[in-house]
């Protein structure tokens, strides 16, 4: 515990500006993607409050449809590009070369290219509110014709934006995947890799197998506005429905992009405060694998109403079900983990606890929308948004919040304040059940999404999610209060920080120390 | 160094992953085309030429069916002369679309085929159809737009009913936009 932790030879950081604008330490630019996230999280955020309190009531009180429109679709870029991706890539730069032994990312100079890029992107596309004909208003999933034929003169700076976000993500992965496969620590083999680091590779392989695809997609709508191309233009010999096979062929990796690496998280955290080791890691590597292979043949139960033959319909509902089992295994050894364990209940843990449960929860209801002729009646309702909230919010959320509140005093040095972190969790926990579960009701009973009123019998449903997401949002301001008052002054952590902690970035000292594992430490 | 060595091979390996996915993007258009012609998925409708078939299968009659859609504000009016006919498999069968621009002004068509059931759409054969040319009308022109169609012999027994349809879509400015272009490559 004690020989392992490093001696810097280098100079601390520089001071000012100019540390975070030309820093290369893995360290510095996973604060800054964090800290970047954590921005977007609550820009996004915003947006959903506004949806939120325009469809308190019935009728049109607040914002007219086109902007509401508008408010759906920046949502959902936000969130996805903005809050849950970046937010991975953070953990992901700060804990990946402490938990392999290295002394920093592989590739340190696009390293801080990777994130730099990011503020450009969202900048441009939060500029699109202010342009004529204002922002984007087709939905995060831009399809074709809506994104094209009749988008607004802004869609060009969306897409250049969607552009730089994926070159971001690929050089991140490239960075990610270079720095596990090269840079581990003598001793530590591919099987005795946390599974964060496994969970992050797989990922990463994901990001560059189709954040490409997204590219060219984005690409083609570039061409079939400006250029005369008539890739989605029936007119043309064009067809919509490839937009929708082209994007979704992105898309459903996508969103296992959005929970691989929530899943390595809890794999860290529940073992730790379990105070045992994790159940069947084995399992857990090949189930991750398994999953993200079959990412790549399920996209179109996305689209089992745009009229797929029945072979089609039959082939995507049953791959789609398969997925449950990998994921099945997971859960199963999340559970055995914790049987007979000593357990303690920190904020990561209830963080760790809410997320096995409640993404459960949205697996469940995932299956259901998995079954073709059911899906008919789901489509486009709110049991659609119910359901990809459940896996996204106490999904991916809650996993990235349980692991900043774990490795926060590893980061800063000092604990955070418990009450502070119990009290964020159970508003936070409260607050998103009732913000998500009515909306199954409301999805079965037939109220369809992305709409800005609806019908009188949806009313209640409506008022209750609404005040749920007011005590979800702004409870973050508690978990912001607590990370800000741990960095300035609080109780000084220990370098194991928890009792049940395992693993190599515990042998350093907290906090971390600016360079670390200069020396390669040995694993036995 | 041997690390830099190892990363330089890693990082070209997964940019030339990258670029090939990229590739695999617009590679999906014709791939998403083939599969729907070998499949015969989509009722997608092959825009070639069939050549007429020999032999005339007269001992079962196929009700086939004629559609006309305008595709949004598309203002002409379009309809097919007769809304459907029974026909031997084999037989050639000679029709006719009629369309009308309403406008004062000039405008370019296309007619998009669609077939119902998507089983059906590779027996259908046009020896002749509109669709295979784009259509200009000045303001307030007629045109009847002749379409000659038969169905294969090979028809599967249990299909009695098929229905075609054309979506007339407005191509006028792009049409009049590529024009520009070649006016100027040309100069």
């Amino acid at each position: 515990m004690n020989t392992s932790v490093a001696v810097s030879h280098h100079h601390g950081p520089a001071s000012g500006i100019s540390r975070w604008l030309f820093t290369t330490n893995h360290k510095d630019i996973g604060t800054l993607y964090l800290w970047f996230s954590f921005l977007m999280f609550l820009t996004g955020g915003c947006m959903a409050l506004l949806i939120r309190a325009e469809l308190f009531q019935p009728g049109l009180q607040l914002i007219q449809p086109d902007f509401f429109n508008q408010m759906t679709t920046m949502h959902g870029l936000i969130m996805v590009f903005g809050a849950v991706m970046p937010a991975f890539v953070g953990l992901a730069n700060w804990m990946i070369p402490l938990m392999v032994g290295a002394p920093d990312m592989a590739l340190p100079r696009m390293n801080n290219w990777s994130f730099w890029i990011l503020p450009f992107a969202f900048a441009m596309m939060i500029s699109t509110l202010f342009m004529d004909g204002g922002a984007p208003n087709f939905g995060w999933t831009f399809y074709a014709p809506l994104s094209t034929t009749y988008a607004p003169p802004s869609v060009t700076f969306f897409i250049f934006a969607v552009h730089m976000m994926g070159i971001s993500s690929i050089m991140g992965a490239i960075n990610i995947i270079a720095t596990i496969l090269n840079l581990r620590a003598p001793g530590m083999t591919m099987m005795k890799l946390p599974l964060f680091v496994w969970t992050w590779l797989i990922t990463a392989f994901l990001l560059i197998a189709v954040m490409p695809v997204l590219a060219g997609v984005v690409t083609m709508m570039l061409m079939d506005i400006h250029f005369g191309t008539s890739f989605f233009d029936a007119a043309g010999g064009g067809d919509p429905v490839l937009f929708q096979h082209v994007f979704w062929f992105f898309g459903h990796p996508e969103v296992y992009i959005m929970i691989l690496p929530a899943f390595g998280i809890v794999s860290e955290i529940i073992p730790t405060f379990a105070r045992k080791k994790l159940f069947g890691y084995a399992s857990m590597v090949y189930a991750t694998a398994s999953i993200a292979v079959l990412s790549f043949v399920v996209w179109a139960h996305h689209m089992f109403t745009v009229g797929l033959p029945l072979a089609g319909e039959l082939f995507f509902m049953f791959a789609t079900m398969l997925i449950a089992v990998p994921t099945g295994v997971k859960v199963f050894n999340w559970v055995a983990t914790m049987f007979r364990g000593s357990m303690t209940f920190e904020t990561p843990m209830l963080f760790a606890l809410a997320f096995v449960v409640l993404f459960t929860i949205g697996g469940f209801s995932g299956l259901m929308l998995a079954i073709a002729p059911v899906d008919f009646q789901y489509h486009d309702t709110y049991f659609v948004v119910a359901h990809f909230h459940y896996v996204l919010v106490p999904g991916a959320v809650f996993a990235i919040m349980a692991g900043a509140y774990y490795w926060l005093p590893k980061w800063c040095g000092n604990y955070y304040n418990e009450t502070m972190g119990k009290v964020h969790f159970w508003c936070n926990f409260i607050g998103v059940n009732i913000t998500f579960f009515p909306m199954h009701f409301i999805g079965l009973a037939g109220m369809p999404r992305r709409i800005p009123d609806y019908a009188l019998q949806f009313a209640d449903f409506n008022a209750i999610a609404t005040v749920g997401a007011f005590i979800f949002g702004f409870s973050q301001l508690i978990f912001l209060y607590n990370v800000i008052s741990c960095i300035r002054n609080s109780k000084p952590a220990s370098d194991r920080v928890w009792e049940g902690s395992h693993g190599l970035e515990w042998t350093v000292a907290s906090p971390a120390p600016y360079h670390s594992f200069s020396e390669p430490p040995q694993v036995k | 160094m041997a690390n830099q060595a190892k990363h330089h091979r890693t990082v070209t390996g997964l940019v030339l992953g990258a670029l090939m996915m990229f590739g695999f993007g617009f590679a999906l258009v014709p791939l998403y085309d083939v599969f729907c012609e070998i499949t015969g998925l989509n009722g997608k409708v092959d825009l070639v030429q069939a050549e007429p078939s020999t032999f005339i299968d007269h001992s079962r009659q196929v009700k086939l069916q004629m559609v006309a859609v305008n595709n949004e504000t598309m203002p002409w009016r379009f309809r097919p002369v007769s809304s459907m006919v029974e026909l031997a498999p084999g037989e050639m069968h000679q029709t006719a679309y009629l369309a009308r621009n309403l406008t004062e002004g000039f405008m370019i068509a296309q007619a998009v085929p669609s077939v119902s059931p998507s089983e059906a759409a590779p027996y259908l054969e046009k020896i002749n159809c509109f669709c295979f040319e784009r259509q200009p009308l000045k303001g307030q022109e007629e045109k009847e737009m002749p379409l000659v169609v038969s169905i294969s012999p090979e028809l599967p027994e249990h299909i009695h009913t098929i229905t075609l349809s054309y979506t007339l879509f407005d191509i006028t400015p792009e049409q009049k936009a590529e024009l520009a272009g070649q006016g100027r490559s040309s100069l």
